[in-house]
């Protein structure tokens, strides 16, 4: 702030004339860029760079292994996909993970909250690309993953350290992004 | 024909709820027998996002995840852990966002600072206004 040049003692300086102002248009302008553009609302992993954290799920089908932190350190990525036969769009990714399995890519599931008859169910209606099925009574592995929702996939590389988390939805236009992640995690 | 209908009512329903049919988390919902330990508990549950539900925290919240965040906070520190290890362990994963209590890091000084600088410019102020009336 400019020093004024000597004040009677009554006058406002220019500065404290217009700095309310100043500040108020500032602020005013901050107000409308944040709601036009309002943030994104996913919570991304701050895991990702990490290794898994420990864990030993079991198993969530009859048909199917259960998942511990162990079966990722085989040498090769794999892709951890976190669903619910109770999360709708859960189905929707379905064709998109059953295209990944028939390229030959490993994918694990968790299944959160779920009973064994539902997911079982839901695996019959939609189709099972997983090759091992941990069962996430009280979200205790989505918390430790840092995963915030269903479905969310994580591209693990062979060391079982995580490379890249994919929040919502596996659409068909994400596929080539996926394939890219599994690649680099190779 | 009512059976079907039936059906259809729950086919319709189901997705719409879109929510587990799995019983709450055993310490989503009692609190602990310790009063100092819950206390604790309840306090660091009113600090911590709930992360479905984001502009809750997991003390106020009803999703089935944040019922599974407060049995975890409740065991942990009936496991003697401490609340603030509990918080740190959470940032780990979810990043700041998880807390509502900001720590102080490169990218939130300025909030701490910012009282201290205003503080200043209105001591700096004040005395020299002050100074001014005394030479009046």
């Amino acid at each position: 702030m400019s020093v004024p040049p000597p004040l009677e003692p009554r006058r406002a300086s220019p500065w404290a004339l217009w700095l309310p102002l100043i500040l108020f248009a500032g602020f005013l302008a901050l107000v409308i860029h944040g709601l036009t553009r309002p943030g994104s609302t996913e919570v991304e992993s701050a895991m990702v760079g990490k290794p898994l954290p420990a864990f030993a799920l079991e198993p969530a089908v009859f048909d199917r292994p259960g998942l511990a932190t162990a079966d990722f350190k085989v040498g090769k990525p794999r892709l951890l996909n976190i669903f619910a036969s109770w999360c709708v769009p859960c189905a929707i990714e379905a064709p998109q993970l059953e295209s990944l399995r028939r390229e030959g890519v490993a994918i694990d599931g968790i299944a959160i909250r779920d009973r064994r008859e539902d997911v079982a169910a839901f695996l019959a209606r939609n189709g099972n690309p997983f090759a091992r099925i941990g069962k996430d009574d009280v979200s205790a592995v989505q918390l430790a993953l840092g995963s915030s929702g269903v479905p969310e996939s994580f591209v693990i590389d062979g060391k079982g350290v995580i490379r890249y988390q994919h929040i919502g939805v596996i659409r068909a236009e994400d596929l080539p992004l996926i394939r890219e992640k599994l690649e680099e995690a190779q | 024909m009512r059976l079907l209908a039936c059906l259809l009512a729950l086919w319709f329903a189901a997705p719409a709820a879109a929510q587990d049919s799995m019983p709450p988390a055993p310490w989503a919902y009692r609190q602990l027998d310790d009063p100092a330990q819950e206390a604790r508990a309840q306090a660091l549950m009113e600090t911590l996002r709930c992360l479905k539900c984001q502009s809750q925290s997991i003390a106020d919240s009803d999703a089935p995840m944040a019922g599974d965040m407060r049995s975890q906070v409740r065991q942990r520190i009936a496991a003697g852990e401490d609340p603030e290890a509990i918080r740190s362990w959470l940032i780990e994963r979810y990043g700041d966002y998880v807390s509502y209590t900001p720590r102080l890091t490169s990218l939130t000084w300025p909030l701490f600072a910012m009282p201290l600088v205003l503080l200043a410019l209105v001591m700096l102020l004040l005395r020299r206004r002050l100074r001014k009336g005394d030479s009046a």
